[in-house]
């Protein structure tokens, strides 16, 4: 693979000693990390390790806990997103999410990808918008499925159909980055494959992060790979290399299932 | 574990009695179940039969057959008068009452005019306000008759009314119909008279301004506590108050009422505006519980997922999380804006229990409800009220119903849609 063999020269988003903290306890211990701009980043690490908080730290969506607290720097294009000036509601548009359990909106296809879309004035009018939604619905590869089913409701769909409108959700509004925290948890081994497959066609478009407790799947779709251990970032790399050729001890004991 | 014991005995007598003992506890329950079932299946049973027996009877009334001859005894007004506003009493003043009770005396002997209501020269009046030709000639007219008549007509009577009543029948001058004043007219000191009218628009008024400040304020105190208030002590003390004062019995509501918004205020007393703004002092906690309850169980993954495509909190609440808890908010505001509608306590110190003998024109004007007419009559001595007591219960029973059916309806509508 060529990307491997690129640095990172241009990271999309940039964290620099981030501290995360729920009241009195510190789930994230001075984490640093760059995010590729053409590359799938993925965290991987044992339950509680953190990995979740972080991600949910580089869109904000820890700001709705109200006990979470962070510190640190965390950049987008070299704007502190953690700054005043930001605004949280862009900020979340431009990178996205899609969560682990999959999340439709109760309304019809259509409107769940439209939603996004429209609250942000995307589409002046309703040819744009059929054209915003049909081509985030194909990139997400799920328009063959649902081309005509659009007014049908977005729950009525399998998991892993829904999972994909969910990217398409995300996708719609044209994001720069796409958190993905463990979006293969809840679905079946054929889901996931199309899941997987659907990230290495979105490689290069979007900057993907993608939170995942199935070394394999780490493997399989990222460039880089971060292992987490009780808050702490253990080791970043690229991903052939912490897969074989690990530097710290402790990397080494989770890959090879010692715990975890 | 002690392997030495013996196996357990599956089959044995005291497994046996063990199963049979579970079956018959479980049929038990069911039986009690049902039980509970028809029993209350039966209550309401009783309660619309017996409501239905007898209120059925009071939308109907009596009436007898007065021919009124106008050339013999002549309303003596001038007939351009009659589309003036004051014509109700320009012709009260020419005496019609006197006519009709001196055609009633001619035509059903002496003492006639007792046997018609006192207040049926009233029905005459409209008459000839339609139709002033009527002034020329001699009609027939169905008059309401008086409300011992139209009792020994129902019940059948005995002594010298009894014998009157019978020979009226005999000579087929009495008809029964369906009483039109009681559904055009406020309360009367005459039963013949006496109308469901004025206190239902009072009801509908006073729900309406109670909804109009409860709902809104309601699911708003409701929104707010739950999607944007932190938690500290002072929403978990208003949270508190917010419960006890559901449980607060609603005469306090009434003092309250009376204290601030009459005495304080100094609002339109016993009016809909008073009595709304009383009723919604009310309701609106009700109603904040349940929209609060309502909201929460809407799931947190649609707030996730509404918030990571970049909607500001007040997009989350207006697009996904109202809309999914509306069925909640409207159930709850429902039984809330029922309980409001057979309320009578809280009223009764706002002054709603005066005699109110005119439709209310507006909110403002002195009216009375529902229950509060239904006190008011089953209270009065006249015989001829009874029936009445039960006609307005089953108006009441009947508005009530169609209120909780459109909000099933609208339940099920709004449910449909996710």
């Amino acid at each position: 693979m060529t990307q491997d063999d690129l640095t990172i020269t241009d990271p999309k988003m940039k964290a620099h000693g981030v501290d995360v903290f729920y009241g009195e306890k510190q789930a994230i211990k001075n984490v640093s990390i760059d995010v590729g701009t053409d590359l799938v980043t993925a965290f991987i690490g044992p339950s509680g390790c953190g990995k979740s908080t972080f991600l949910r730290s580089l869109n904000r969506m820890n700001d709705t806990v109200a006990s979470a607290r962070v510190t640190g720097q965390i950049t987008l294009d070299g704007e502190d997103i953690y700054a005043p000036s930001m605004d949280v509601v862009q900020l979340r548009a431009r990178v996205g999410m899609v969560f682990q359990k999959p999340n439709p909106f109760p309304k019809s296809i259509y409107d769940n990808v439209g939603y996004g879309p429209r609250i942000h004035g995307l589409a002046p009018n309703k040819a744009d918008l059929d054209v915003i939604v049909e081509r985030a619905l194909v990139r997400a590869g799920l328009w063959d499925e649902v081309k005509d089913r659009l007014a049908e409701s977005g729950t009525a769909l399998s998991g892993g159909q829904q999972q994909r409108l969910c990217i398409a959700r995300a996708i719609a509004v044209d994001p720069e980055v796409i958190l993905m925290d463990e979006p293969c948890s809840a679905l079946d081994p054929i889901a996931t494959a199309k899941i997987e497959e659907l990230i290495h066609e979105l490689r290069g478009k979007y900057a993907i992060v993608i939170v995942t407790h199935n070394m394999q799947q780490a493997a399989r779709v990222s460039q880089r790979t971060a292992f987490f251990h009780l808050g702490t970032l253990v080791e970043y790399g690229k991903t052939t290399d912490i897969f074989t050729n690990p530097k710290q001890e402790r990397t080494k004991d989770y890959i090879t299932g010692r715990y975890g | 574990m002690n392997r030495q014991t013996a196996p357990t005995d599956w089959k044995g007598s005291v497994m046996q009695s063990r199963i049979a003992k579970r079956y018959a506890a479980e049929r038990r329950f069911k039986l009690f179940g049902l039980g509970a079932v028809l029993l209350s299946g039966a209550f309401l049973a009783f309660l619309l039969f017996v409501m239905v027996g007898n209120g059925a009877r009071g939308f109907m009334y009596t009436h007898v057959a007065v021919p009124v001859d106008f050339k013999a005894m002549p309303l003596t007004i001038d007939t351009a008068r009659l589309g003036d506003a004051d014509a109700d009493q320009v012709i009260a003043n020419a005496g019609l009452a006197d006519i009709v009770a001196f055609a009633a005396d001619e035509a059903l002997g002496a003492d006639g005019s007792k046997l018609i209501s006192e207040n049926a020269w009233k029905e005459v009046r409209s008459a000839i306000k339609d139709d002033p030709e009527l002034l020329n000639g001699k009609t027939v007219f169905e008059l309401p008759a008086a409300s011992e008549v139209d009792i020994a007509a129902k019940e059948g009577a005995k002594g010298v009314l009894g014998a009157k009543v019978d020979a009226l029948e005999k000579d087929g001058k009495l008809s029964t119909g369906i009483h039109w004043p009681f559904f055009r007219n406020a309360d009367a000191t005459d039963p013949a008279v006496a109308g469901i009218w004025g206190a239902l628009k009072g009801s509908v008024l006073t729900i309406f301004i109670a909804f109009l400040i409860a709902f809104p304020t309601g699911v708003l105190a409701a929104l707010y506590l739950e999607e944007y208030a932190p938690k500290n002590r002072w929403t978990d003390l208003i949270e508190v108050s917010i419960n006890n004062l559901a449980a607060v019995p609603s005469i306090i509501f009434g003092l309250l009422a009376l204290a601030v918004f009459i005495n304080w205020f100094g609002l339109c007393q016993a009016s809909p505006l008073v009595g709304g703004l009383t009723l919604a002092l009310m309701t609106m906690p009700v109603i904040v519980i349940a929209s609060r309850n309502a909201i929460k169980s809407v799931p947190p993954s649609i707030r996730d997922a509404a918030l990571g495509v970049g909607a500001s909190p007040v997009q989350v609440v207006f697009h996904h999380v109202l809309p999914l808890a509306l069925p909640g908010i409207l159930t709850g505001t429902i039984i809330g804006m029922a309980r409001a509608l057979g309320e009578t306590a809280p009223l009764l110190l706002v002054g709603m229990r005066a005699f109110i003998g005119d439709v209310p024109g507006g909110i403002c004007s002195p009216s009375t409800v529902l229950p509060m007419q239904i006190f008011l009559w089953s209270d009065e001595v006249d015989r001829g009220f009874v029936e009445k007591t039960s006609a307005a219960i089953i108006v009441l029973l009947i508005v009530l119903l169609s209120m909780n059916a459109f909000a099933i309806y609208l339940r099920n509508k709004f449910e449909k849609r996710w």
